[in-house]
């Protein structure tokens, strides 16, 4: 009698399960803790009331995320069904098996790559690169660029005394060399009454933090990666003398011109040092430009914003942001997948930039009006038009390491050149490559 | 009562199983009670071990479960002890454990000794004085990186005020020459009350009477310092240090949330190198290698030591 109710019960459930659709299941969301993701989680609300699933989130600090995620994944954890994760992660991702590749879903449901800027689909859904292998959806376009006090700039007396240090008009940095005058003009100046500092740039030895920096500026100085023949090819263009020159640049950038005790600073002691009235200019992510808008210190037309200054090697910005990916051991694969489809959809699209995300959509970021819609947006699409990223290799946490720890031990303990501190890179960069035999 | 109580669980226990306990050894049955606790211990430290030695001499990388793992010898072996970047950290390390246990042992030493010296609110300063090594020493890195910090630190404030500097022209956790300096610093500041305590247990064991004896003899207060004091605390100051060192081997938060290793590698200790080897690069074969070096390097250290200090318990 029990076990007969209990059919009649389970196929009556499965009856008004499959009248209203998927069952309802519990979503967990893993990405880094900061502003976006707190817009994320207003945004989502809504795909919660449309498709009855429910979302929880988990956010760690940007030191630790990659730590707590990359451990989280390769012990095939069952925390998160979505993860949002760095870029660089892509390649290690797909070929660990962690994300599942969703060309088939993508072509079932119609979302097409062709609807995302070019560089973000590279970026952060493609592996191998330059293939049509997709793991991932572009979910948050980002990039590193730079926010200045407006107001400083304006200042009669302040352009004064810049016109007659260096004989031209104080005005938003063109080029490496005029940020380079700028930083310096501002350094150690006085402004209503408090000292301030030329710049806030990337040096944080832990993370990634001082490699962002310094490959941000790296690139316009003519950095290659590798031979652009001859993949894994290092030696001579890694450490090229334009790169060197870079990365003395970038040397000078930090002895010149920053604030003292900036030795191991990233995007929050930027943010910190920047809201706090501190420095003129600030390297970051394009992430902080909400925040900064909406800051009482800073904001409301205080501060302006460009993207990073053309060097004598080109014109080039350091790419961030990520894509959103569903997790191979998720038990909610079909729900996980239901969100994405979801969050591909030009309207929630739209929704997410006007909530503070920064959408890779190009109906979003294409569409008339979009570059007024916000202070910061036109600086934003001219960041992502010339975007480059590190390696996404499987092996991207070894590179990265390396290049912390050399780019590091040159530039803020001042050891040895800049010679030998990339000569020693293109070393640890090919044992890597060799253990990995791609060399 | 306890008799009627052991007749009645005898009853209880069921002719077949009480046959068999009767049948036992006393070694047998000594077996039965040590036995789990052998099993945790193989299973829990021998076993890993063992694993941690066999993954050594492979490419195994715990984030491919998928590649072939291969046998590669001594390669990694080979990698570690001619890597000169391993050298510094092991370098750093050294510099790192011979001064926090100099300047814990020096001021440990002291505070016990004034402590020892009876006075009013001797209990509560003593209170004060453990404060530090009561806290995380995460929190501890964190709230040492604001007191370093060269615009609106306080120690770089009271450096300043003392030595005439600016304040903002140095920064300790910032500069090369500094930066293990200013690790040393704050261990010692976090652990020197533990030293403290250990001298002080030391000093109040040796009874009045060999200073009253002393005394008798017309022993100055110097020499009963050097030949009572000195060599009854000996004993406790060794195994203040064995802890110590052994600790401050594998330091490791205090250290990230200090300085993550910088300025360049100047304060990567090996722990914070082997570290990100293991769950950064994810390269376990060769970081096993590492740890087996450093479990060698620890253990050989330690037994030694050992030897010592029984050496000097005899005395």
């Amino acid at each position: 009698m029990k076990m007969r109710g209990l059919m009649l019960s389970a196929a009556a459930g499965a009856l008004i399960g499959g009248a209203q659709g998927a069952v309802a299941d519990e979503l967990t969301l893993c990405w880094a803790a900061w502003d976006p993701a707190n817009a994320l989680v207003e945004l989502s609300k809504d795909f919660e009331a449309e498709s009855g699933h429910t979302m929880s989130f988990e956010f760690v600090p940007w030191p630790n995320f990659a730590d707590r995620m990359l451990n989280e994944l390769n012990s095939g954890g069952q925390l998160c069904d979505l993860m949002i994760g760095d870029s660089q992660w892509i390649g290690g991702a797909a070929e660990s098996g962690h994300y599942i590749k969703m060309n088939d879903f993508f072509e079932e449901q119609g979302i097409t790559m062709d609807d995302f800027l070019p560089a973000t689909v590279t970026g952060y859904a493609e592996w191998p690169k330059g293939t049509p292998n997709y793991w991932a959806l572009p979910a948050y376009a980002d990039v590193v660029g730079w926010t200045y006090r407006k107001d400083w700039f304006e200042r009669e007396d302040v352009r004064a005394d810049f016109q007659e240090e260096y004989g031209r008009e104080l005005t938003v940095p063109e080029t490496q060399a005029e940020l380079m005058e700028v930083a310096k003009f501002f350094q150690g100046r006085e402004i209503d009454g408090r000292t301030v500092y030329g710049a806030a740039i990337y040096t944080e030895r832990g993370s990634e933090g001082i490699t962002m920096g310094v490959t941000n500026t790296l690139y316009n100085y003519g950095f290659e990666y590798d031979n652009p023949d001859q993949p894994y090819d290092l030696a001579g263009y890694v450490n090229s003398p334009e790169a060197v020159e870079g990365l003395e640049f970038y040397k000078e950038l930090y002895d010149c011109c920053t604030p003292p005790g900036s030795s191991d600073w990233y995007m929050s002691e930027n943010i910190d040092a920047y809201k706090s009235g501190q420095v003129a200019l600030q390297m970051n992510f394009a992430f902080i430009w909400p925040g900064v808008e909406a800051d009482p210190n800073v904001g409301g037309g205080k501060s302006g914003y460009f993207a990073n200054p053309e060097g004598p090697g080109g014109h080039f910005a350091q790419l961030g942001g990520q894509g959103i990916s569903v997790v191979s051991y998720s038990d909610s694969q079909d729900a996980a997948l239901e969100y994405i489809k979801w969050f591909a959809q030009p309207e929630i699209q739209q929704r997410w930039w006007d909530m503070g995300g920064a959408s890779a959509m190009k109906s979003v970021v294409e569409a008339p009006g979009f570059a007024d819609s916000q202070p910061y947006a036109q600086t934003f699409l001219d960041s992502m038009a010339i975007v480059k990223d590190f390696w996404a290799e499987p092996a991207y946490a070894s590179l990265l390491l390396a290049m912390q720890d050399r780019v590091h031990d040159y530039v803020i303990a001042g050891n040895g050149t800049a010679k030998e501190a990339l000569d020693a890179l293109v070393e640890d960069w090919t044992e890597v490559f060799e253990d990995e035999g791609k060399l | 009562m306890s008799n009627s109580a052991i007749e009645r669980a005898a009853a209880a226990t069921p002719p077949g199983v009480a046959r068999k306990i009767r049948g036992l050894s006393d070694r047998a049955i000594a077996w039965i009670f040590v036995g789990p606790s052998i099993f945790l211990l193989l299973a829990v430290n021998i076993f890993p071990l063992i694993w941690t030695i066999r993954l050594s001499f492979t490419n195994y990388r715990v984030n491919r479960p998928n590649a072939e793992v291969q046998n590669v010898g001594l390669r990694n072996y080979e990698r570690i002890l001619t890597d000169t970047d391993i050298w510094e950290t092991m370098q750093a390390t050294a510099h790192f454990l011979f001064w926090t246990i100099a300047l814990q042992v020096l001021f440990g030493f002291a505070l016990a000794w004034l402590i020892n010296k009876k006075f009013r609110g001797d209990n509560f300063w003593t209170t004060v004085i453990v404060l530090p090594m009561m806290l995380s020493p995460a929190v501890v890195g964190n709230f040492w990186t604001f007191l370093y910090q060269p615009q609106i630190g306080l120690f770089n404030y009271v450096v300043g005020f003392l030595s005439g500097a600016d304040p903002s022209s140095f920064s300790m956790i910032g500069e090369v020459s500094l930066a293990p300096w200013a690790i040393v610093i704050v261990d010692t500041w976090m652990w020197t009350p533990f030293v403290m305590l250990i001298c002080l247990a030391g000093l109040r064991s040796i009874p009045t009477s060999i200073y009253e004896a002393a005394e008798c003899d017309r022993a100055s207060p110097w020499r009963q310092f050097w030949t009572i004091t000195v060599p009854m605390v000996l004993p406790f100051l060794m195994l203040a240090v064995l802890f110590r060192g052994i600790e401050n081997f594998k330091m490791f938060d205090l250290v990230v949330q200090l300085t993550g290793g910088g300025p360049g590698s100047t304060t990567e200790l090996t722990s914070i190198n082997l570290k990100r080897e293991a769950f950064e690069k994810w390269r376990t074969g060769y970081a096993s290698a590492y740890a087996i070096i450093l479990f060698v390097t620890v253990f050989g250290l330690a037994s030694i030591y050992v030897k010592a200090l029984n050496k000097v318990k005899e005395r």
